[in-house]
């Protein structure tokens, strides 16, 4: 039949096009990766800073804030600190369980200006990890890093925010998702 | 008159199955075609109905009839049942009745599959209505559904509306291959490409655009599913994913989406203002490369619904550009409708009436899309009742009103009786004044700042709401006449001739009216 030939390459469009629709998912990391654009910094262990631009110095500021009401204040010791691009600085925050329960605590880094944001290289930071909380526990946190001495030169100051999620019921996957499923 | 006895034997003959099973079984394209604009009529009632009671509540400030939840619910509905249930069946009913009888084919390329293509419908559209009856209500995150709205925040009736818009991308898609096969495969001997009439040319074009992104829409869906019932985090910044990205997706999905809502339009205009001017098309393959560029543009604008996001400048700037490159190809199109009539000998019959109102109206329409289209300006108009002005411009007096002025022009031809033609008149006057009381003063009250998608508004915007609400049960009440003259035309009316329109051109005329059941079993020789 003539209209089988046709038939069959339109619906394999059609399953392509599905595919790319998840195939757009890495792309989109991958293409904010490469360009940096979305303010999205890499969640890599960094290499150690090998020189330092000692002739500009850049204001970093930190800000923290808890999403979806995730029962934890984390606070960073300074409000900004003024670095030379290349130069190492380490920063404290302090975090506080506030509920009476175990909790696990992820952040997730953002920088802004987006274009900054593989600029800004983490050697230890809470963000890597998900963080285990025992009831009401505090506990302190130091981030490492440094801004690349490529850092563009209108670039003078910029922003390390964390949004801290309460990951409790994600990581007790199988007790919890059974429990949410029966009820 | 022996050519219509035949086909009236014919007629009878071929129906095999009588009452409710003939239209079940059918596989005849113009059964078919009847289905979807039946079906597609009824959902233009029932979104509009919704539409109501959110001007009802709007009418005044405060909040007086419908809690909150319910409003939402209605925004979203309204919006779901408008542009999968009302404008895109339409389109693909007016595609199955005359894609076959402009090309010089006997019926659709795929009949049963098109069977199929219009009755899972009916199922997409009573889940996603039935769900506003169950506990916790219908989806009331926006039509756009933007994650984490439709993820973390809403409730277990999610999975129905994603089941609905399975089914209705499911439909879509098997309804766009069928209109590619059979374009492509069953033209008449002597229908070269270039020869096609525009409403075909422009069909084609949007089948295309269909099934390349409804598939991708089918997976913005699946994520937020297994996002919310499986543990999975696409758009969950908890889990390593992005919400951002859901936009990204979505109006990949979006851009195109809407090109969709207008192409066949821009066909049916350009088939409908040649009649009355008396005069062939100007431009016509500048239409044809018009019509295909738009296309190509609408995949490489999409993040312009998303300028507020925080992208970086040169994205913003790339987006920009490219969409105010698609007011070229686009102001070609209402050239050539313009140079067309320009010197011709116009008369008003109601479809002339309807695409001159339509020509106007969407220009209105695409130029506050190209004030949105200017990144600063953006945000400013970003999500208040600016945005509601710019689409229902386009959308109701861009594609409503072209299925209006489509539906007024073949009409006769399917029916075989003249409408009232009084009562159509009326129609158009009471919908072309109300439509602009509705939408004009949108433009204001959302320059001014009023937010979209609320139930209550400051007390500064009331006066102007009051007038929007007014044209808006106008408007409303007004579509109740085109209900009666299409009744009252498919029940009786005075007989047409085959060509019911003097000026009008296109293998449609040369069979008799009404269109017989079977038409064109033997192709007929184009020159």
């Amino acid at each position: 039949m003539a209209h089988s030939g046709l038939l069959k390459k339109l619906t394999l469009v059609v399953i392509g096009m599905f595919a790319f629709a998840f195939a757009l998912v890495p792309l989109y990391d991958v293409f904010c990766d490469v360009t940096g654009l979305n303010g999205k910094p890499s969640l890599e262990v960094a290499n150690a800073s090998q020189n330092v631009v000692s002739n500009r110095s850049v204001d970093v500021s930190f800000t923290t804030h808890s999403q979806q009401s995730a029962p934890f204040e984390v606070k960073s010791h300074q409000y900004s600190v003024n670095v030379k691009p290349g130069e190492m600085a380490e920063v404290k925050f302090s975090a506080k369980n506030m509920s009476s329960q175990a909790r696990v605590m992820q952040a997730v880094p953002s920088v802004s200006p987006g274009k900054a944001a593989k600029y800004l290289h983490k050697m230890a930071c809470f963000c890597f990890d998900q963080q285990a909380f025992e009831a009401n526990q505090e506990v302190e946190f130091t981030l490492v890093f440094y801004v690349d001495t490529e850092l563009p030169e209108e670039i003078k100051e910029l922003t390390l925010s964390y949004t801290v999620f309460d990951i409790s019921e994600s990581t007790a996957h199988t007790t919890v998702e059974a429990k949410h499923q029966a009820g | 008159m022996s050519t219509v006895a035949e086909s009236h034997n014919s007629h009878h003959e071929h129906h095999g199955a009588k009452g409710i099973k003939r239209w079940l079984y059918t596989t005849n394209h113009k059964d078919i075609g009847t289905l979807y604009l039946i079906f597609s009529l009824t959902m233009f009632l029932i979104g509009g109905a919704m539409a109501m009671v959110i001007r009802a509540e709007l009418f005044q400030p405060g909040l007086q009839l419908v809690d909150p939840h319910f409003f939402n619910q209605m925004t979203t509905v309204h919006g779901l049942i408008m542009v999968f249930g009302a404008v895109m069946p339409a389109f693909t009913g007016l595609a199955n009745w005359m894609v076959p009888m402009m090309i010089g084919a006997p019926d659709m390329a795929l009949p049963r599959m098109n069977n199929w293509s219009f009755w899972i419908l009916p199922f997409a559209f009573a889940i996603l209505l039935l769900s506003l009856f169950m506990e916790g209500g219908g989806p009331a995150f926006g039509w756009t559904f933007y994650a984490p709205l439709s993820t973390t925040y809403s409730n277990d009736n999610t999975a129905l509306f994603v089941f609905a818009v399975h089914i209705m991308g499911i439909s879509s898609i098997m309804g766009a291959i069928n209109v590619i096969v059979t374009i492509v495969n069953l033209r008449a001997p002597g229908m070269t490409w270039m020869k096609l009439p525009l409403f075909v040319w422009t069909w084609l074009i949007t089948a295309f655009l269909l099934i390349a992104v409804m598939p991708v829409l089918a997976g913005a869906v699946t994520m937020v599913l297994t996002d919310k019932y499986f543990g999975t985090s696409f758009f969950d910044a908890a889990g390593g994913g992005d919400p951002v990205m859901f936009q990204h997706i979505f109006w990949f999905f979006g851009h195109p989406e809407v090109y969709i809502m207008i192409l066949p339009a821009f066909g049916i205009i350009s088939t409908i203002i040649p009649t009355f001017s008396r005069k062939k098309l100007f431009g016509y393959a500048s239409m044809v490369y018009a019509t295909s560029s738009i296309a190509l543009l609408s995949f490489i604008v999409w993040a312009h619904h998303m300028f507020t996001t925080g992208m970086p400048l040169a994205g913003e700037l790339f987006f920009m550009y490219a969409t105010m490159l698609i007011s070229v190809p686009t102001g070609v199109k209402v050239f050539n409708w313009v140079a067309t009539m320009w010197r011709g000998s116009i008369s008003f019959e109601v479809p002339m009436l309807f695409a001159i109102a339509f020509i106007v109206l969407f220009t209105l329409g695409g130029f506050s899309g190209l004030m949105l289209a200017i990144t600063p300006a953006d945000f400013q108009y970003h999500d208040t009742y600016f945005v509601v002005a710019h689409f229902h411009y386009v959308l109701v007096t861009g594609a409503i009103f072209s299925i209006m002025a489509a539906a007024y022009y073949w009409l006769p031809k399917w029916t075989g009786h003249m409408y009232n033609i009084t009562l159509a008149k009326w129609h158009f006057w009471l919908s072309l004044v109300s439509v602009n009381v509705l939408f004009f003063p949108m433009h204001f009250v959302g320059l001014a700042g009023m937010p979209r998608r609320i139930p209550d508004y400051a007390l500064q915007f009331a006066d102007f709401n009051a007038i929007i609400s007014i044209g808006g049960f106008a408007f409303g009440l007004s579509q109740l006449l085109f209900v009666l003259v299409v009744y009252k035309c498919a029940k009786g009316g005075e007989s047409v001739p085959d060509k019911v329109w003097d000026g009008a051109e296109g293998l449609e005329w040369e069979v008799p009216s009404p269109a017989p059941y079977h038409t064109f079993s033997t192709p007929p020789e184009v020159k």
